[in-house]
């Protein structure tokens, strides 16, 4: 596989809020009915977006054509918690999210994002809600999530971001598919495996 | 130095560091099914990797499988579609499949312990997340993503981080009527649905040390519903006398020598934690999820909070103040891989024994996986829960996520013994889910309303409405 760096994201951002959005939310289960990953984001926040529609207060973001264009999605807190389907993060990569500012995320999810080559990279509280309003009131705002200088540039402010060093630099060294890097040197995995005794036999 | 359990199978299994600073960590057991290792398997095909070590793949078809009529090919069409492409993948590769056929087809984290496959000391994973089930054995099992299970296939390994360990203590003894489902969803509530992140958890305390295996693994299956990705229960002699002459166990002197080193994984009695949390068992009650995540819950008995989240409220329609209890109930589901087993389904079948299922309501028993539904029928427990106007089906996920044809219309209202009360989890986008032990399901059930167990058992004053 060819190795691509990821040092910087740039575009238009899609606003999401909401604590614990699951990713039986994200991509509901009925969905999941497919042996392929294809078509996925047409069903991105399906139920969450028809339920916003019958509320009539407000259209979700996912389904309003000013945010088609966005490359960073902006969450709250334990963003993608519960089931571990990698289907939630691929519906959004493939909807042309690159990376994803947000308070905190399920730890499968962030895995599950990262060997996609999607950065999920957290910001304080205060931050987050100020570039949830921003995304709100001025969609065609650019921002930056920049890996290397670990900040997320939007309008005429930057602040920073954080991201756990090797998912960093898996990102900054094109190693987030992780395939390769455990292929190498396969003979400790043989011995390892040798000494573990429900292995060898007991 | 002393250490926890975590920490030797981690230590046991470690390859090497990784550039990224992440540990290569050898998988011991993988088990796939059918919904999330297909792509995995093109992920490979389109690589040109083989599978590293076939015979430590183990497949089963659990998330879509009908319940009802079995016989191939499925009516549905894509359920037929996701099974076959499975078994194409399985003789492609040369994984062992667990299929309908086989008499031990069910429940991923049901037949894993069952068939002795899940043991001590392990590092297990499975691209579903309450694969944290088999930490009852003092395994080490965590969900993945499909990007990972195609890392396992290919390789027997895991690019991960280490947790940090928090051992929770439940002391005492929980009273009649309290089951293990109410100490899982206590914790949650305690420690909040994102209390876990960044954590395995160890449980402990003289409450899970007395639980049945089966009480164990309800526990540990909902650590991640805590954000814990893995839970465990140091092994002790009810693990290894349950492990004892299942197929896949280690047999006679092995079995010994098995024991010896299972029982040298268990944590120190002196080891640090970097986190602990006591527990009253004496404190719990039954309880009941109100929300629309599994933290939010109350006891039968007590009112929904003051501070309820109004989203939750809105989509449940309930209100602040509001009792559980006396809440009507459309459908009745007891099933999962949390409450799935044999210990399960007795125990809602001595509550239902000479009842009926109220009128209005839907109920069905999903066992957990053939072997149960076979061991169910041969001790009668399908006529108690067919006479008393229970669906009894085959094994399969079925209602806990409704990827089969079994799911809430509209916004009904369900009581269930899974694990998930998310908005739309039981197929209506819509539908309500309301979770707690399958006892309590059951005597919500006879009653057509949420009811306090320990009242519906004392009096069986509300049967028959
Ligand atoms: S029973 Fe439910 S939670 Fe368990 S594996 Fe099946 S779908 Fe997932």
């Amino acid at each position: 596989m060819a190795v691509e760096r990821i040092q910087r994201v740039s575009g238009t951002a899609l606003p999401v809020r909401g604590d614990n959005i699951d990713t039986d939310r994200i991509i509901p289960a009925r969905f999941l009915r497919s042996v392929s990953f294809e078509g996925l984001e047409t069903h991105l926040f399906e139920d969450d977006c028809r339920e916003a529609a019958a509320r009539e207060s407000n259209s979700h973001p996912a389904a309003n054509p000013i945010f088609a264009p966005a490359t960073v999605m902006i969450v709250n807190r334990n963003f993608g918690c519960g089931s571990s389907r990698e289907h939630a993060p691929q519906a959004i990569r493939r909807r042309g999210i690159r990376a994803i500012v947000g308070e905190s995320y399920s730890e499968i999810f962030f895995g599950n994002a990262t060997a996609l080559g999607m950065p999920c990279v957290s910001a304080a509280p205060d931050v987050v809600s100020a570039l949830l309003d921003l995304a709100e009131t001025m969609p065609s705002t650019e921002f930056v999530v920049d890996l290397q200088s670990m900040t997320v540039t939007a309008g005429d402010s930057t602040r920073p971001i954080a991201l756990p060093a090797p998912a960093r630099d898996a990102f900054l060294t094109g190693t987030w598919d992780a395939t390769g890097l455990l292929l190498s040197d396969f003979d400790e995995v043989y011995a390892v495996a040798e000494r573990l005794p429900y292995i060898s036999g007991w | 130095m002393p250490s926890t359990l975590f920490q030797k199978v981690w230590d046991a299994h470690s390859v090497r560091r990784l550039p990224t600073g992440q540990t290569q960590l050898f998988i011991g057991l993988h088990l796939i099914h059918e919904v999330t290792s297909p792509q995995a398997f093109d992920m490979l095909r389109a690589r040109g990797d083989r599978v590293a070590f076939p015979e430590r793949t183990i497949g089963t078809v659990d998330h879509i499988v009908p319940t009802k009529n079995q016989r191939r090919p499925f009516i549905d069409l894509k359920a037929e579609e996701m099974l076959s492409s499975l078994e194409r993948n399985c003789r492609e590769y040369g994984v062992q499949l667990l299929d309908l056929q086989s008499g031990q087809q069910g429940i991923v984290h049901v037949i894993g312990p069952e068939l002795g496959l899940t043991q001590p000391g392990m590092t297990i994973a499975c691209g579903d997340s309450h694969t944290s089930t088999h930490g009852a054995f003092g395994a080490i099992a965590f969900g993945i993503g499909t990007s990972q299970v195609r890392d396992v296939l290919a390789s027997q390994c895991l690019a991960i981080e280490p947790l940090k360990v928090r051992r929770i203590e439940v002391r005492g003894r929980p009273g009649a009527g309290v089951y293990a489902k109410d100490v899982i969803l206590t914790i949650i509530r305690r420690l909040g649905v994102n209390g876990g992140v960044g954590y395995a958890y160890e449980y402990g305390g003289e409450t899970i040390d007395r639980m049945s295996m089966d009480e164990r693994m309800t526990i540990c299956n909902m650590s991640i519903e805590g954000g814990a990705r893995v839970g465990y229960v140091n092994p002790d002699q009810k693990t290894y006398d349950y492990l004892q002459a299942r197929r896949f166990a280690p047999h006679g002197d092995a079995f010994e020598r098995a024991v010896r080193w299972w029982s040298s994984l268990a944590s120190d009695p002196d080891a640090a934690y970097d986190d602990r949390v006591v527990i009253d068992a004496a404190e719990i009650k039954p309880t009941v999820t109100w929300g629309i995540n599994p933290g939010e819950s109350v006891s039968v008995d007590e009112a929904i909070p003051a501070d309820a989240d109004s989203e939750a409220l809105a989509f449940m329609g309930v209100a602040r103040g509001q009792r559980v209890s006396g809440t009507p109930i459309d459908v009745a589901f007891i099933g999962s891989c949390t409450n799935g087993r044999l210990s399960d389904l007795r125990e809602a079948a001595r509550l239902v024994r000479g009842h009926h299922v109220a009128s209005h309501v839907k109920a069905l028993v999903v066992p957990g996986s053939q072997s149960v539904r076979a061991a169910a029928e041969r001790e009668g427990l399908d006529r108690v829960f067919t006479d008393a106007g229970f669906e009894w089906r085959g094994a399969g996920c079925s209602m806990c996520l409704a990827m089969n044809d079994d799911r809430l219309e509209g916004t009904q209202v369900c009581a269930s013994s899974s694990n998930r009360n998310f908005k739309g989890r039981q197929g209506s986008p819509t539908g309500r889910t309301l979770l707690m032990s399958p006892a309590m399901v059951a005597a919500a059930a006879i009653a057509g309303e949420i009811v306090d167990v320990r009242q519906f058992s004392a009096t069986e004053a509300v049967v028959g409405r």
